[in-house]
């Protein structure tokens, strides 16, 4: 019993390793800078997932003390990866693109990073509340 | 009735930092569980001012299907993008954009169908457009961006309009 | 077992530090950068817990979540920034 439990925090930490490295090999890999975006927020996520599920099986069956931190851990990332890899694209939005260059947005006008104060007063001017 | 409605502006708030606080402690006791309650009424009564609007949420049976599918695709998410990053060469991929027009109205229904599709395969959502009626969504390879725009509707829009509308 | 496999953990996240540092020098553009960095403190917070792990101790967990905070609140002020000009308006 003790070595299936071995044999799977092994297999966690391993998965976690290569998911860590294939994360940062995908940063310097991917030639433009969008697609960079996609391979540490995704790929690191799960490395790090790996990791911490395997130190908490070790602690819960070597060690003899249940502890959730880290799943309040994997939790965390998993929440915050499409708050920063959001951010960091409308960063690469705002520097090297225009309203030009971009595709359509649909039904409205553009996208929210090329936005203006001027388009602001025109989206408020006809609403009733826009006296404030 | 009112009165517990003013001192418990977000219950679920309540809740969930209860919780929380019971996982930084690490482990169980009276102590810690009333301290938890402490903080889980104090903190959204002093910033009640911050969010106003109180979301709306209902069967936590689609929910529960909701989160069980996003994990699912998280997993196979890494897998795919591991595969594209180590096996395909840079010539061989299509990187795209797509713009998806949003049937989903509330705030916060948006930001949860912008956060998974970050985490769910080859696709990393940008932008939103400046009324907020289209998502701009980028994909790591994407031959076929209509089908990509589909299946993101039927997969997970329709599922979170199930749950927030 | 397990030792094997937490030394090929190490050995795959130092090396994963090491490929963000060179991305850090080389990258073109700032954007690039706040990613390497973010994709660092990440690699960081896996380390720490894997040598909780191998220490057997549960000390360096509080060291993790600091790190998994500060990374995410700097990277989005970073991020912030550079979009405004400001951080809190």
């Amino acid at each position: 019993m003790a070595s299936l439990f071995e044999f799977l925090v092994a297999a966690f930490l391993v998965m976690g390793g290569v998911f860590g490295i294939v994360g940062s090999y995908g940063l310097i890999k991917l030639n433009d800078p969008m697609s960079r975006l996609h391979a540490p927020t995704k790929a690191t996520t799960l490395g790090v997932g790996g990791v911490l599920l395997a130190s908490l099986l070790h602690a819960a069956v070597f060690e003899e003390h249940v502890s959730i931190h880290e799943l309040m851990i994997t939790l965390f990332l998993f929440l915050t990866a499409p708050i920063t890899a959001n951010f960091i694209a409308k960063v690469h939005i705002h520097r090297q693109e225009t309203r030009e260059t971009m595709p359509p947005a649909g039904e409205d006008d553009h996208w929210a990073t090329h936005d203006k104060p001027e388009d602001e007063e025109r989206r408020t001017a006809g609403r009733p509340d826009a006296a404030q | 009735m009112k009165l517990l409605r003013r001192l418990l502006p977000h219950p679920y708030l309540t809740l969930l930092l209860t919780l929380t606080w019971l996982l930084l402690v690490n482990g169980w006791s009276l102590n810690s569980l009333l301290f938890g309650f402490m903080l889980g009424v104090l903190i959204p009564f002093f910033t009640q001012p911050y969010w106003p609007n109180r979301p709306r949420l209902g069967k936590p049976l689609k929910i529960a299907e909701y989160i069980l599918v996003v994990l699912m695709d998280i997993v196979q998410a890494n897998i795919i993008v591991a595969r594209i990053v180590l096996f395909k060469p840079n010539a061989d991929r299509r990187p795209n954009w797509i713009t998806i027009p949003l049937d989903l109205k509330t705030p916060e229904a948006i930001t949860a169908l912008a956060g998974t599709i970050t985490m769910t395969p080859g696709t990393l959502s940008a932008d939103i457009s400046d009324a907020g009626h289209a998502l701009l969504v980028h994909c790591l390879d994407a031959p076929n961006p209509d089908a990509v725009r589909d299946e993101i509707k039927q997969r997970y829009e329709r599922r979170l309009m199930e749950i927030f509308e | 077992m397990i030792e094997n496999a937490a030394y090929f953990a190490f050995a795959c996240f130092a090396l994963a530090m090491l490929m963000n540092l060179w991305k850090i020098v080389t990258a073109p553009d700032i954007a690039d950068r706040i990613l390497a960095l973010d994709t660092m403190f990440i690699n960081a917070i896996a380390l720490m817990v894997l040598y909780g792990l191998a220490l057997g101790t549960e000390i360096f967990f509080e060291a993790a979540m600091i790190i998994a905070m500060l990374g995410f609140v700097s990277t989005v002020a970073y991020a912030r920034f550079i979009l405004r000009g400001n951080i809190i308006e």
